[in-house]
């Protein structure tokens, strides 16, 4: 395996050296996020497979171009798994891709994100150098935290080698409820039982229905279910439901319209945005499929004190992200600058000047 | 230590009062030596040096202004929050000023409903979890300094507690931190909602210790108190069937809300001092905490024990109410203080191992105890395999101070050695610097000061600190090497 990464930082190198930006891509399953991506493809699955897996150390690190199902399945082998509940978006999804979209699944209000369960990184950078930053532990100070920041970054820093990660048990029983209720009062409610020690994994809020997973010990899960009332939803139909939110395979994200994905406090009362929502993170994530201006959008969010993404969508030119206040840009520009002097990395992708 | 800390250059001196006076009143720019003293050090306080200026601002205005003052006058800065960190981060720089964020503690609110608590950054740890109680709602990271540390010097040293394995470390529970750059300007790291657009620079900030940009307001997260906890104090002849009862209980699939380990020595310590009626023939303690709802704790109790059991350990005693349960923690919470009572110091260190190297780590640390002559009790967070190793001395004799440098040194590069780092959760500030070389290639360090200076370019926020120049590695005689295998010269450390 060292050999590819030879060759990987041959070509890093030469395409510096040439100003001829790279395209970092894996299984290509998350072409669609972000800035429209341009550069000649490095395919990173070349570098595949688990380098080391500690059940009982609670860590994983695997390579970049290892699929993130044969990830999944070594893990629930044994009864652990990523709690972030990544989408895949399709079957060639990769672990490295996983991380530099640093996109999280239902269960991340309850659990945390992609970065939360960053424990290192090896990676090179736009030098060809290989460097390794965090490790294998669970709690590392040493230096700068480098590694969580590659969650996200959507492959500007560098060219992630391999990562290690956290990996959690499965918890010991699960639960779905449904129940009928307006927005407001959802949402509501939502904050209400997040002040509450009840056990919600996830939960979902579309046309007036309220869906509310439990997960944790059997008798938590029955507590809790007094307290929330609403039907339980069978457990094949449950999985298969919050499968298709994780995977945006649900009949919501089948629509023409532009998909935005709106992150602002749990605690923001219904945006009232034209179009259809629907809503996830006890609040704290709206997806809205709607044609209204990205301006109206954008400012709805920023009002709200979050931010408003193009999640999906064909006319990307009122930018896919919200910008960055100026220090902020500052920073990045000075970081992408360290990281990657001759600009060879997904150019563009996140921001114009990145 | 590096003579430039102790200089004091008058006019220099006399530049920067002038300076801050115009921004601060009076009282609030200190400079004779007696009013600057008791800031010569943090909680390492093998390390001292008089700070040129001392200055308290009172709100983000004030530490602003101060910061673009500094940046003018290209004098190095240094932040302090409560000075509890044990690594030497808030080490004075006997050329800069030294700034106090201790005046700045309020709570700027509250809110129960959202579960967030936005706070200035001198406001202790303990503060917010008080201010938050009556909603039922607390601040989950509980470094065992939570009395006195502020939630600033949580953000600088990413602070973790003994319920963090279960609940995460403070990157884990803070949303956003607002904070001033060294040219002044205000910057906001995070948000109040779950993501920001960009890179994830919240990341970065935590444990940076102060060089990045100074914390000037923080919003944390509030989490339900669970309704009970219980916990399992066991004993063990032996300290790696201890280790391994840590793993089995995870490989069961449990995660405990506490997961702390004592070896004898340290046990015998403690138990002088709080009295908690530990089995002082135990080889091991270890503490097993379950939180949740009653029947939820009833039946991980029940799993928890069961898993001792088949674990080896010869003795089990559950806690039955809540003075019980305090009680049971009483010894491993005031393992720090306890140390101090039968030594007239002591060194914390603050590796983290695989855990499944702890026994070997272990008899390493008895192998360095007959070499330098020097005790050295073990606590550990079992869970997360932070160790923290206690070396007992007397700090008045500079031989055994040498001797427990030296000491210290080779733990940190043991635990690098067996996969770990030399700190969890303390910080590298000062202290572990030269073990910063072995850890890192120079490539790495080189990127990690590109980091600094995309932030702060003439490197006036807490120089000298976390991260070591090549130079200094060169000078330390010991580079990182490749492979796991580290080569033992016998150049003088410090
Ligand atoms: C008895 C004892 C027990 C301890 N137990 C634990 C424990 O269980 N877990 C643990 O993690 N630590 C523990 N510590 C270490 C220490 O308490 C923590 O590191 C704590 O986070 C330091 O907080 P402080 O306010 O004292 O910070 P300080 O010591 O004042 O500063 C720490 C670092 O943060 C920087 N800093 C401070 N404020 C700011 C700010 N506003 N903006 C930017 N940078 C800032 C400083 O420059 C410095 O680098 C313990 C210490 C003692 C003495």
């Amino acid at each position: 395996m060292q050999e590819v990464i030879k060759r990987y930082a041959d070509r890093i190198r030469a395409a510096a050296a040439d100003k001829k930006p790279l395209r970092l891509r894996g299984g290509g399953t998350k072409d669609f996020y972000g800035e429209t991506p341009g550069g000649e493809v490095l395919d990173t699955r070349e570098y595949a497979g688990i380098v080391a897996y500690e059940p009982t150390e609670l860590v994983i690190t695997a390579r970049c171009g290892t699929p993130l199902v044969e990830l999944e399945a070594a893990l629930s082998a044994q009864g652990q798994y990523l709690a972030f509940e990544p989408p895949h978006f399709g079957p060639g999804a990769t672990v490295g891709g996983m991380l530099a979209a640093g996109l999280s699944g239902p269960r991340r209000q309850a659990a945390g994100a992609v970065r939360d369960f960053v424990l290192g990184v090896r990676m090179l950078d736009g030098r060809g150098d290989d460097l390794s930053f965090g490790g294998q532990v669970m709690k590392n100070v040493a230096g700068y935290d480098v590694s969580r920041p590659m969650a996200g970054s959507l492959g500007t820093l560098g060219l992630i080698l391999e990562v290690s990660l956290k990996v959690p048990p499965l918890p010991f029983a699960e639960a779905t409820l449904k129940l009928e209720l307006p927005q407001d009062k959802a949402i509501e409610m939502l904050n209400h039982w997040g002040g509450k020690p009840i056990p919600i994994s996830a939960s979902t809020w579309v046309e007036g229905d309220l869906t509310v997973r439990l997960s944790g010990a059997a008798s938590a899960i029955q507590a809790a279910r007094v307290v929330i009332g609403g039907e339980s939803v069978a457990p094949e139909q449950a999985q298969g439901y919050w499968q298709d939110i994780r995977e945006q395979t649900d009949v919501f994200f089948r629509t023409d319209k532009p998909l935005w994905r709106l992150s602002v406090p749990s605690v923001t009362p219904p945006l009232a945005l034209p179009g259809e929502e629907l809503i996830e993170w006890g609040g704290a994530l709206r997806w809205l499929a709607s044609n209204a201006d990205a301006r109206t959008i954008r400012d709805a969010a920023t009002q709200s004190g979050g931010h408003a993404t193009l999640f999906r969508g064909t006319d990307k030119s009122a930018g896919v992200f919200t910008p960055l206040a100026p220090p902020l840009a500052r920073v990045h520009r000075n970081l992408k600058q360290a990281f990657d002097p001759a600009g060879v990395f997904n150019p563009g992708r996140m921001y114009p000047d990145l | 230590m590096n003579e430039g800390f102790r200089l004091l250059d008058p006019v220099r001196q006399g530049a920067a009062v002038n300076v801050l006076r115009a921004i601060l009143p009076a009282e609030s720019v200190l400079y004779e030596p007696e009013d600057t003293k008791p800031y010569e050090c943090d909680g390492l306080s093998a390390y001292r040096a008089l700070p040129m200026v001392v200055a308290l601002p009172e709100n983000e205005e004030q530490v602003s202004r101060v910061l673009r003052a500094c940046h003018e006058l290209k004098l190095p800065v240094v932040a302090r929050g409560a000075g509890t960190g044990l690594s030497g981060g808030a080490l004075p720089h006997g050329k800069g000023v030294l700034l106090s964020l201790a005046k700045m503690k309020r709570i700027l609110a509250l809110d129960p409903v959202a579960r967030v608590a936005r706070v200035q950054p001198g406001v202790r740890n303990l503060a917010i979890s008080e201010a938050a109680a009556p909603y039922g709602l607390y601040y989950a990271p509980d470094p065992s300094s939570q009395i006195a540390c502020s939630i600033g010097g949580n953000v600088g040293e990413n602070a973790g507690g003994v319920h963090c394995l279960k609940y995460g470390l403070t990157v884990h529970n803070v949303l956003r931190v607002r904070g001033c750059t060294i040219e002044g300007e205000a910057v906001e790291f995070g948000s109040e909602a779950l993501d920001v657009p960009g890179y994830d620079l919240l990341a970065l900030i935590m444990g940076s210790e102060g060089m990045l940009a100074v914390a000037t307001e923080i919003t944390v997260k509030l989490v339900p108190k669970p309704h009970t906890a219980r916990v399992i104090l066991a004993a063990f002849d032996d300290v790696e069937k201890a280790g391994n009862a840590a793993a089995a209980m995870i490989a069961a699939g449990i995660i405990p809300a506490g997961l702390e380990m004592m070896d004898q020595p340290a046990t015998r310590a403690v138990e002088e001092y709080v009295h908690a009626g530990y089995d002082l023939d135990a080889a091991a303690l270890l503490l097993c905490e379950s939180d949740g709802t009653v029947e939820e704790v009833e039946e991980e109790i029940g799993r928890m024990t069961a898993v001792l059991k088949q674990a080896g350990a010869y003795d089990f005693r559950i806690s039955e109410n809540e003075a019980e349960r305090l009680k049971f923690w009483s010894g491993r919470k005031a393992a720090f203080p306890a140390m101090g009572r039968i030594s007239p110091d002591y060194y914390c260190m603050d590796g983290t191992i695989p855990r499944k190297r702890l026994g070997e780590v272990l008899r390493f640390i008895a192998e360095m105890e007959k070499k330098y002559g020097l005790r050295c009790p073990n606590v550990f967070h079992a869970g997360d395999g932070n160790l923290h190793p206690l070396i007992l001395f007397d700090a008045n004799d500079p031989e055994q101070l040498h001797r427990t440098e030296a000491f210290a040194g080779e733990v940190l590069e043991k635990s690098i050695e067996v996969g770990g780092t030399v700190t969890g959760e303390h910080g590298v500030g000062i202290e572990k610097i030269n073990q910063m070389c072995v850890q890192f290639t120079p490539a790495e360090l080189e990127m990690f000061r590109a980091v600094k200076r995309a932030f702060d370019v003439d490197e006036l926020l807490n120089p000298d600190k976390n991260i070591p120049s090549l130079h200094r590695c060169a000078e330390f005689g010991r580079m990182h090497v490749e492979g796991g295998r580290l080569p033992y010269p016998d150049i003088p450390r410090f």
